[in-house]
């Protein structure tokens, strides 16, 4: 277990520097004019240009500047906005919204998944496992840009189910539909997973010798299947965050919610380069930590790794 | 000695132990329908110990597990016949009384035990399962007698390995654990499915040695599921050779090493590698065993068989009584013993 | 499982007694499939939409008059017109030839790129495939989307270009990663069958072990991984498109469509669920193709 926790933290450390410096030399590295990407086609000021430089050590070398970056972003300093706010409290403000939108698509999505997906793998072949092939595909190819505006319009505008709109401090009725949105942008990978697991989980010998031990039907799949099937389906989970941050960009601003995603959209919109590294740059850290906490997850319901 | 506790089961004590009647198995798949088992019978007494004998695909496995009704319908159906515990046709039972059989009277352990054991669980685990949801034990009750059992298995400092996972296991020690776990709640027949064939040949035989010892003590009847004729001859009291789904010879297990009355287990004896026939050429067996979705017509063995004639093109040798115990199907047994 | 109780392959309807090659086998398979003849019409049609759009329509999506602002389907334009008074059906129908060039471009790209990294890794093996992999791991940390955003708003400063350049780039330069690990693992696959060690003692260089035995095992999950790819990348045009960082200026996108549709959603519906219809119709469509090519490539888990 031990060796399995330090050598994925090493991994870790190198896929963290590797992808922050992805993600800095994605915006700086052999740019002509840095400034003007980051402020677009806003008039700027000669004062603003040197706060920006000063900023972004744009005078340094590139490998200087990434490390000044770096060390910003691990003394919990991303920066200043366009607008002169502090990144840092930007992100105070809107991260609890959206994180309790994220859990719940989570919980949506890994509930819907895991229910239907076990059911189809049980009963491969039958009318349900078609049909939920069926919708899974269709949901699928549903763009999230499709997505969001056309349930906003049909469950929230045309139905008045759901409210339209959530605001800073909304709770769970209100971020129902949104959440409900994001989830299925992850939702059908998340059940062809479990799916086609537990159907192979199904074949396995183990699950011979448990029919052989007299146990119930409840008992094989509830106890011996559903564990190691669960297995690949937490992995995948972690994985899917990275749709769910993409995802929450525009469902934020299709549904108004003021979290960190609407806040990127904004900062996309009006141009403002420092916030979209800035924030970009806490997302991808979220992500990676997130899957790092994923896969000790792993290790703790997979004994072959944790002994490996 | 019985935990069943669904006693709406008549049980006969007079009757065979173990007693398989013209059992049919067929799987459907897309592809069409195997007939997998085509009639086989056999019967088990208390202390016996019965090889089934065939090569792979020759249904011996599935009829095991037809007898435990753990095949996984579809695609598999048991299309006919009788599986009689004491008298009583397992059959025919409700699920639920079927499963108070397994385990409890009839168990059962596989070829591979590596891949036979939950690798999530701990072997504890997976051994107090069986006290806890049979017989209903606390978790300490049903861990101290988990502990017991690997102490019978003898596998070394069981209290602490307990706790272990079975990668975690070698080979000889993860086949002890299938036993302790299939022997946990005394069951009265035990099939082992090619027990040994994954191990190596000094652990073949300390595996072999323990189930006949455990046997001996229990006074169980055992079911050796093998194609491995070495192994049957140290063990078993009768053999029952099975080709293409059918017992097609079953004799003492003497008879059939003296005096083979089938083609094919003729066949079989000749191609064992023998010190005494040193220099001379092996025999082997000519073509492959048959398709299962397309049985040959008449004998399933004919085209294979150097005895072959019209007939065996067209009938089915019916179970010849040759002598007490005796069965072959073959319309020319006296040929093929040489009398 | 001692034995397999499984049949042994009997001889099939078709060709007794000649085997048929696994593209022959799938081919088989394709063709009995619903789903493929779907997406097959269905990316017919959008293809022929996106190379001439006027066979469709015979209006300008250009032809902006403010005073038909919002105004219902009628004979003259079928979904009506949107906030600036153009014919939505027009510009539904114009908008697929970017989505498609900016779809297919753009995965060209990160199949290539992808080729040339899982080729690498998995023939070459040793350190480079150590590092390789250690790159992709370093992509696959980044979110699609995130690295795009990032990406596309630095190539698309220039104001005067229409953005299709710089998201294709964004996206090929991105999207590559899967195809890379997919091909990856299966030349590993591939490399370690005997046949492959056969044919090397027998004496065949690397060009003829990679190209006569290893690719040509290992092209049919690729394949397939491209095509979903396809429909991933033409979401992600409208979705880059959407936030603002994508298309622009005079480009008709349905991404762009649907942003501005959304603000107006209240007054006028129409504008916003065609072309999100279109858009989630031709993401399906390729994402059917490539689920049906692998469902005939490797019928296991079906």
């Amino acid at each position: 277990m031990f060796r399995y926790i330090v050598r994925r933290l090493l991994q870790m450390v190198l896929t963290f520097f590797g992808a922050t410096f992805v993600v800095y030399a994605l915006m700086f590295a052999a740019q002509d004019d840095p400034i003007q990407a980051l402020v677009g086609e806003r008039p700027i000021t000669p004062s603003q240009r040197t706060a920006l430089t000063e900023r972004f050590h744009l005078d340094d070398n590139f490998f200087a500047q990434y490390w000044y970056y770096m060390k910003g972003l691990l003394t919990g300093d991303f920066g200043t906005s366009l607008t002169n706010r502090k990144i840092a409290d930007m992100l105070a403000d809107a991260w609890p919204v959206t994180l309790r939108l994220s859990l719940l698509a989570i919980v949506i999505a890994a509930t819907i998944a895991i229910l239907a997906g076990v059911v189809s793998g049980i009963r491969r072949g039958s009318i349900f496992d078609n049909a939920t092939l069926a919708i899974t595909l269709v949901v699928l190819a549903m763009p999230i840009v499709v997505l969001a505006p056309l349930a906003q319009l049909v469950f929230g505008i045309k139905l008045g189910w759901f409210p339209v709109t959530a605001g800073q401090d909304a709770g769970l009725w209100q971020l129902l539909l949104p959440a409900t949105v994001l989830a299925s942008l992850v939702v059908a990978t998340e059940l062809r997973v479990t799916r086609a697991s537990v159907a192979e989980n199904l074949r396995a010998d183990y699950v011979r010798t448990a029919k052989a031990k007299g146990l119930t039907r409840a008992r094989v799949i509830g106890v011996h299947v559903l564990r190691n099937s669960l297995i690949p389906v937490i992995t995948l989970i972690g994985v899917d965050l990275g749709a769910l941050m993409s995802g929450a960009i525009v469902t934020e601003k299709v549904f108004n919610i003021p979290g960190v995603g609407f806040n990127l959209f904004r900062g996309i919109r009006t141009e403002d380069g420092p916030l979209v590294v800035g924030f970009v740059s806490v997302l991808v850290i979220v992500f990676l930590v997130v899957n790092l906490i994923v896969d000790l997850l792993y290790a703790v319901l997979d004994p072959r790794i944790r002994y490996e | 000695m019985t935990g069943v506790t669904d006693i709406s089961v008549d049980l006969d004590p007079r009757a065979p132990l173990l007693h398989v009647d013209d059992l049919h198995v067929e799987f459907r798949t897309r592809d069409g329908v195997a007939n997998a088992v085509n009639g086989a019978s056999f019967w088990l007494n208390p202390g016996e110990t019965l090889a089934i004998l065939g090569e792979s695909g020759c249904g011996k496995s599935v009829t095991a597990q037809a007898v435990m009704g753990i095949l996984d319908s579809p695609p598999a159906h048991v299309t006919g016949g009788r599986v009689l515990f004491r008298g009583a046709d397992l059959l025919q039972l409700p699920e639920k009384s079927r499963r108070e059989f397994r385990a409890n009277r009839i168990a059962m352990i596989f070829q591979d035990a590596l891949s036979a054991l939950n690798p999530v669980y701990t072997v504890g685990f997976q051994l107090a399962e069986m006290f806890r949801k049979h017989r209903g034990m606390s978790r300490a009750d049903a861990k101290r007698r988990s502990v017991e059992l690997l102490d019978q298995v003898r596998i070394p400092a069981a209290q602490e390995r307990i706790n272990d996972y079975p990668h975690q296991f070698s080979g000889g020690m993860r086949q002890r654990v299938m036993i302790a776990m299939a022997l946990a709640l005394d069951p009265e027949v035990l099939i082992a499915d090619e027990p040994t064939t994954a191990l190596d040949v000094t652990v073949q035989a300390q595996i072999m040695g323990l189930l006949a010892e455990l046997q001996r003590q229990r006074n169980m009847g055992l079911i050796l599921i093998t194609h491995d004729m070495g192994v049957v001859a140290d063990v078993a009291d009768r053999i029952s050779v099975m080709y293409a789904g059918r017992i097609v010879e079953e004799a003492p297990v003497y008879d059939i090493y003296a005096h083979p009355a089938h083609p094919y287990t003729k066949a079989l004896l000749e191609s064992i590698p023998r010190l005494d026939h040193k220099g001379r050429q092996l025999n082997v067996i000519r073509g492959l065993p048959p398709s299962l979705t397309d049985l040959p017509p008449g004998c399933a063995f004919h085209p294979r068989c150097g005895y072959a004639r019209d007939i065996c093109r067209t009938d089915q040798p019916p179970a010849y009584q040759i002598a007490a115990h005796r069965i072959s199907r073959c319309h020319f047994i006296r040929e093929v013993l040489g009398v | 499982m001692s034995e397999s109780v499984m049949p042994k392959p009997g001889p099939t309807e078709q060709a007794p007694g000649k085997p048929r090659s696994l593209a022959g086998d799938a081919w088989h398979d394709l063709r009995r499939s619903k789903i493929f003849w779907l997406a097959a019409v269905l990316i017919a049609v959008i293809l022929l939409m996106a190379a001439w759009p006027s066979l469709f329509t015979s209006a300008d999506p250009r032809d902006c008059v403010l005073a038909r602002q919002h105004r219902g389907p009628s004979g003259a334009a079928i979904f009506g017109y949107d906030f600036q008074g153009c014919d939505v059906y027009a510009k539904t129908v114009y908008g697929a030839r970017y989505s498609i060039v900016v779809g297919v471009f753009a995965t060209l790209i990160a199949g290539l790129i992808g080729a040339v990294f899982g080729l690498a890794a998995g023939f070459f093996g040793g350190w480079l495939d150590a590092i390789l992999s250690r790159f992709i791991d370093v992509m696959l940390g980044i979110p699609l989307l995130l690295g795009a955003i990032v990406l596309a708003k630095r190539l698309s400063a220039d104001p005067q270009s229409n953005g299709v350049l710089a998201v294709t780039v964004t996206l090929g330069l991105l999207g590559w990663t899967t195809a890379a690990r997919v091909l990856r693992s299966s030349v590993v696959a591939a490399k370690n069958q005997d046949y492959v060690a056969a044919a090397r003692m027998l004496g065949a260089g690397n060009n003829r072990l990679l190209f006569r035995h290893i690719l040509p095992n290992s092209m049919a999950s690729y394949i397939v991984v491209l095509t979903i790819l396809l429909g991933i990348n033409i979401a992600s045009e409208a979705t880059l498109s959407f936030l603002g960082i994508g298309l622009k200026g005079n480009a008709i996108s349905w991404g762009i469509a649907i942003s501005e549709a959304t603000g107006y959603v209240r007054v006028a519906a129409g504008p916003l669920i065609w072309p999100a219809l279109f858009l989630a119709a031709t993401v399906l469509a390729f994402i059917m193709l490539g689920d049906a090519v692998r469902d005939a490539f490797d019928p296991k888990l079906r």
